[in-house]
């Protein structure tokens, strides 16, 4: 088994609490779903929208990123899978792609 | 959460505290997909509310003014963070919801509007589910809840409940307000079930709050409570297994909810004390002489008669003296009921009341006036709320 990132890119965020909730609920029952298939090894964390980017020789400090809101990372997991394919058939299930996002499925390099 | 939070804003930033709650809420849910629901979600919610409340009263100490009685404590950082973790305190926030509760019911609204805001701000149902839940329509409802807010923003600080004999004042109209609410999930319009049991639940939640508060305990409040039980405890046989409303004469008395029908008649029996006999206190009776009945015919109507001839005295209405008059012919026949009917004073706000027609016919059908019963149904029917009002009386209908 080898790890996975999923980096959980520019989903619209929802505008209702009820929607919300929605939301919740298909993310909830699709990690059930991963963590009963043994392949969950952490479900991580979502990621505020705002944040500081230090850049630069200088280490010049910004706020941002203010990448466009369609690629910006809402949060991650790190999931467990044979290969890389296996890897991104698992994440076609995640709920992101109702809300016009995406997954980027990222190998974690083994030492 | 509105209320501590209306506290320690004020009234006037009411819309401020809304978003508060909002944002906490969607950032519990953001949070909770990925770790799955805490153990124990709404003090999650709360400590995440007091936490977005300190921000905010640090961001806008210098460009709002917040709740009067706040003042100077929000200025300093050494007084802000106990001040507000004071107020999200526990055991206060039953106090701060009777005293959101109070607020709801400012003389200054139409007992409409009061509904309507305890429904948005206490029970928190939104704009639309609030308007499905009272039947309205959703831009009607909005206006009405915006302009009670702008109506209470001028209070800034919440009702205090402290002094009895400001809670005293405004009793009656927050019992009434229950009351109201209660009604709307028992024998409102709208169609949906599951919000007209929310709606009875809801009202007795706040009721019971009420109720523990020592100024709140009067004789009236505990036989609202009883009324409330024992009418709750007959919801589950309105409708049939197919979903039909039945008429309260051929339920199915065993599906009837004993605790409830129990806690009811124990709430009956502590109301029964002081000088003060309420309309709360007769329907209460009324509603223990049919829930304490086996069956229909082995209740005791002349009783009920009685009871009603009281309440009307009280509280004259013609729904009442309607109900009354159904009880007449159950004790002394359909042509003495329909005489009462006949009868009733201002029967003209009834046009509109599809039981009014359903009553006549029933009780021509009983006397096999089977063509007049037909008229009245067909009239009922027209005026028929929701599609299971019209079905029960095309069912009656068939019957004749």
């Amino acid at each position: 088994m080898s790890q996975y990132l999923f980096l959980y890119r520019g989903a619209q965020r929802p505008t209702s609490p009820t929607e919300a909730q929605q939301v919740m609920q298909k993310w909830m029952t699709w990690f059930e779903e991963l963590g009963k298939r043994g392949h969950i090894k952490d479900p991580g964390q979502p990621l505020e929208p705002t944040g500081k980017v230090v850049k630069g020789r200088q280490k010049s400090v910004t706020d941002g990123p203010f990448a466009e809101a369609k690629d910006l990372v809402g949060g991650y997991t790190i999931v467990e899978a044979t290969d890389i394919a296996e890897a991104a058939e698992i994440s076609k299930g995640c709920p992101i792609f109702e809300r016009d996002g995406f997954v980027e499925v990222r190998p974690v390099m083994k030492m | 959460m509105i209320s501590v939070l209306t506290r320690i804003f004020g009234f006037h930033n009411l819309a401020l505290a809304e978003d508060v709650v909002q944002d906490a809420f969607c950032q519990a849910l953001e949070v909770w997909k990925f770790r799955g629901l805490p153990e124990n979600p709404s003090a999650w919610l709360m400590a995440c509310a007091q936490r977005k409340a300190i921000d905010v009263l640090r961001r806008e100490r210098t460009a709002r003014e917040f709740a009067p009685e706040l003042g100077r404590l929000a200025e300093s950082e050494w007084t802000l963070v106990p001040a507000v973790e004071q107020r999200f305190a526990p055991h206060t926030i039953p106090d701060d919801l009777l005293r959101m509760m109070f607020s709801c019911c400012d003389p200054r609204l139409k007992e409409e509007a009061q509904v309507a805001l305890i429904l948005h701000i206490l029970c928190g149902l939104s704009v639309g589910e609030v308007a499905g839940a009272l039947v309205a329509g959703h831009a009607a409802v909005e206006k009405r809840i915006g302009r009670a807010k702008q109506v209470l923003a001028g209070a800034r600080a919440l009702y205090e409940i402290a002094d009895e004999r400001q809670v005293a004042a405004r009793l009656p109209a927050v019992q009434r307000a229950l009351y109201l609410l209660f009604n709307e999930g028992y024998h409102g319009a709208s169609t949906q079930d599951v919000i007209r049991g929310e709606l009875c639940r809801d009202a007795i939640r706040l009721a019971r709050l009420l109720q523990e508060h020592p100024a709140g305990d009067t004789p009236a409040t505990r036989a609202l409570i009883a009324l409330m039980c024992l009418h709750a405890a007959r919801l589950p046989s309105r409708l049939d297994a197919e979903g039909e409303l039945r008429s309260l004469l051929d339920q199915d008395r065993s599906r009837w909810d004993r605790a409830l029908l129990a806690e009811g008649q124990l709430w009956l029996e502590r109301s029964a004390t002081g000088a003060e006999l309420s309309d709360y206190h007769l329907e209460a009776a009324i509603a223990w002489m049919h829930g304490s009945a086996r069956s229909a015919e082995a209740t005791d109507w002349p009783r009920i008669v009685a009871l009603y001839d009281q309440l009307l005295a009280v509280r004259p209405s013609p729904v009442v003296a309607l109900n009354r008059a159904i009880a007449v012919a159950q004790a002394e026949g359909p042509e003495r009921g329909l005489a009462e009917i006949r009868a009733i004073d201002r029967v003209e706000k009834l046009e509109r009341y599809p039981f009014y027609p359903a009553a006549l016919a029933e009780l021509e059908l009983r006397r096999g006036h089977t063509d007049v019963a037909r008229e009245h149904f067909e009239r009922a029917k027209s005026l028929a709320r929701n599609p299971s009002e019209r079905r029960f009386f095309e069912q009656r209908l068939e019957a004749c």
